[in-house]
């Protein structure tokens, strides 16, 4: 070992487009990781010139601290009445926001709607624990029948406390939306499907289709009371039974005539 | 099957015009081309206009779901740079606040128009009254902010006020609001239209437009009292509210110089006002008006002082104790301050209005 000089290569590090600054988000969450998918995406698509990102509230409002590209920040639940804001003016970038569940099937859920029925033409990441992260661990419109939370703690009771909401399926239902899918971030393959999907949802707004949206399930240990690792089994076996991955929508062209409603005479 | 429109030309000209188009016109002649807006009586004609103007100066329209959803497209349009407004009315206004509360934290230059109907909740459902002041002068939203409140009394100030509001939205980074009434809405007049030059302004660099667009650097906006500090933050406002009072301070004066009495009104009312004055003066009686057209910054200082002059000020508001309250903190009890508010209209119903008749009357019991 004298003298010998080891050679250094880099064989991992974080994306060109995620700064220095640390992410505030607990250890094992997901958001970490969606994050490098959201910037390799936005690197390997060379469309950070053009993309404009919008934060929504809870955990994920410092977002755009982290990505070296214009980033907004929306009210909870408001972030689709933003984002359409920005992309009306600014119809040629990428744009895109992330909206947790309980911003966006529950205090959003009308704003979502309507962003869906105008078809607008962004891209939302959205993401789903199952439950309310920054305020300790709540229940949401996604936490699963049965899972205990901080406001449920017998378990959610669809009888008084409502039914899970399917947000990837419901978007697959409306007229307006070009892409819809569910992928998981707990496994390198799904890691990998995951970009997959982000990239296919930026190329249907780039192409003008309609909305899209990529949901992503992703892991809350201190919430769910988990390690790290117990928390991405718990992805795996709890989770992906309920809400199944894959595509549930992908359109190239929606059907936007306008019939003629009065006889022409 | 898509319609053809025709592009339209804006030139100069002389309309007749009520006062809620006239300020759908005065944002199109400022340049505004993005407009989204939810029904709600007695401003919908503005909302009806954007929908058949936006499209045929290459605009962008959208009804949107709520009035919640017309301030966050707002919000968005405004941290991207473009003119951008919206308008409502009391309850939609109400809605409103949280997400005015997010335009100022972004300092986002933005515009709404308030078009004051009568009553809290449902209230009048559309005809008039000023019962508003509170509401646009003291913001609902949380985080103690100032905006600036333009008030106009007709058409032609409504158009004039509104290419104003961004203007002034823009110079000083900062949300406008237009208020008028119902009655303002609702009068018409002939309105002299041209785009006015208010001078140069700032560029935008902090603007959402991509990256590509600015040499690579970034904007972005995050909660600046996390991100740059409470100080920092409130520092900023405190000097941009400064610079606001000291610049643009607005009011209209009328027969003010021998008066021993001021009358003190905005809006529709100072209309009346102002035949009242010369209704008075015909008898002989020594009146004056003061017509504040900020509400925000209030010409605080000009109204003291003319008020101290003529010794005595009464103040006329269709509605409760509003404007009212801020003139007697601000004559700082130099002088009495008289109030002719709702009871003042001619029938006691929504359809009421004070009339010039009624405010001599009123002046006349003061002597």
């Amino acid at each position: 070992m004298t003298g010998a000089t080891l050679a250094k290569t880099k064989v991992a590090g974080r994306p060109r487009l995620k700064n220095a600054t640390p992410v505030w988000y607990c250890p094992g969450c997901g958001y970490g990781i969606i994050t490098r998918v959201t910037c390799e995406v936005i690197e390997e698509m060379g469309i950070e010139d053009i993309a404009i990102g919008i934060a929504p509230g809870g955990c994920a409002g410092p977002e755009g601290t982290y990505i070296d590209i214009d980033y907004g920040h929306a009210a909870h639940g408001r972030a689709q009445a933003v984002t359409t804001g920005v992309k009306r003016a600014n119809p040629k970038a990428v744009v895109f926001n992330w909206q947790g569940d309980g911003d966006l099937a529950a205090i959003g859920m009308g704003g979502w709607m309507h962003a869906m029925l105008r078809a607008e033409t962004f891209t939302t990441i959205f993401l789903n624990n199952a439950g309310y992260g920054s305020t300790g661990g709540q229940m949401a419109p996604t936490t699963p029948a049965g899972m205990r939370s901080s406001t449920s703690i017998y378990g959610k009771d669809p009888r008084t406390a409502g039914f899970t909401v399917h947000v990837a399926e419901m978007a697959a239902t409306m007229p307006g939306v070009a892409y819809s899918a569910r992928v998981a971030i707990n496994t390198p393959a799904n890691f990998r499907r995951a970009k997959e999907a982000l990239r296919r949802a930026f190329e249907k707004q780039m192409a003008g289709v309609g909305y899209s949206i990529v949901e992503f399930l992703s892991p809350c240990p201190p919430n769910w009371g988990l390690t790290p690792i117990e928390a991405m089994r718990f992805v795996e076996e709890k989770l992906i039974p309920i809400f199944p991955l894959g595509v549930f929508k992908d359109v190239d062209s929606i059907d936007y005539s306008m019939p003629a409603f009065y006889e022409n005479k | 099957m898509a319609v053809q429109l025709q592009e339209a030309q804006l030139k100069e000209q002389v309309r007749l015009t009520d006062g809620n188009e006239a300020a759908a016109w005065g944002a199109l002649y400022a340049g505004c081309r993005h407009y989204f807006g939810y029904p709600i009586t007695p401003q919908n004609e503005i909302t009806e206009f954007m929908s058949r103007e936006m499209p045929r100066h290459g605009g962008v329209f959208i009804q949107t779901e709520s009035e919640s959803g017309s301030i966050y497209i707002l919000h968005g349009a405004a941290v991207s740079g473009v003119r951008a407004m919206t308008s409502t009315s009391g309850p939609g206004f109400s809605l409103m606040q949280e997400g005015i509360s997010w335009i100022v934290e972004h300092e986002a230059p933005a515009v709404i128009v308030d078009v004051q109907r009568v009553g809290p909740g449902c209230g009048g459902g559309g005809p008039g009254g000023q019962v508003d002041y509170f509401q646009v002068t003291k913001p609902s939203g949380h985080g103690n902010y100032r905006l600036i409140v333009l008030a106009a009394s007709g058409p032609q100030e409504v158009f004039d006020l509104t290419q104003l509001a961004f203007y002034l939205a823009e110079k000083h980074r900062i949300l406008v609001i237009v208020v008028s009434d119902f009655l303002v809405a609702r009068m018409q007049e002939p309105v002299n239209m041209r785009t006015i030059d208010f001078g140069p302004l700032p560029e935008k660099p902090w603007a959402l437009v991509g990256k590509g667009k600015k040499d690579g650097k970034r904007a972005w906006f995050f909660a600046p009292c996390l991100s740059e500090g409470v100080v920092t933050f409130y520092d900023r406002l405190a000097a941009k509210y400064k610079r606001i009072k000291e610049n643009e301070v607005r009011y209209d004066s009328y027969l003010t110089d021998d008066a021993d009495l001021l009358l003190v009104a905005y809006g529709s009312t100072a209309r009346m006002a102002k035949r009242a004055v010369e209704m008075g003066r015909a008898e002989g009686l020594k009146l004056g008006l003061f017509r504040p057209i900020t509400l925000w910054p209030f010409p605080e200082q000009q109204m003291r002082d003319m008020a101290v002059k003529a010794g005595k000020v009464l103040v006329i508001e269709d509605g409760p104790e509003g404007l009212v309250e801020d003139v007697r903190y601000m004559t700082l009890g130099k002088v009495p301050v008289h109030f002719l508010g709702y009871w003042g209209r001619h029938v006691p119903t929504t359809a009421g209005v004070i009339y010039p008749e009624r405010i001599l009357e009123e002046v006349k019991s003061l002597r």
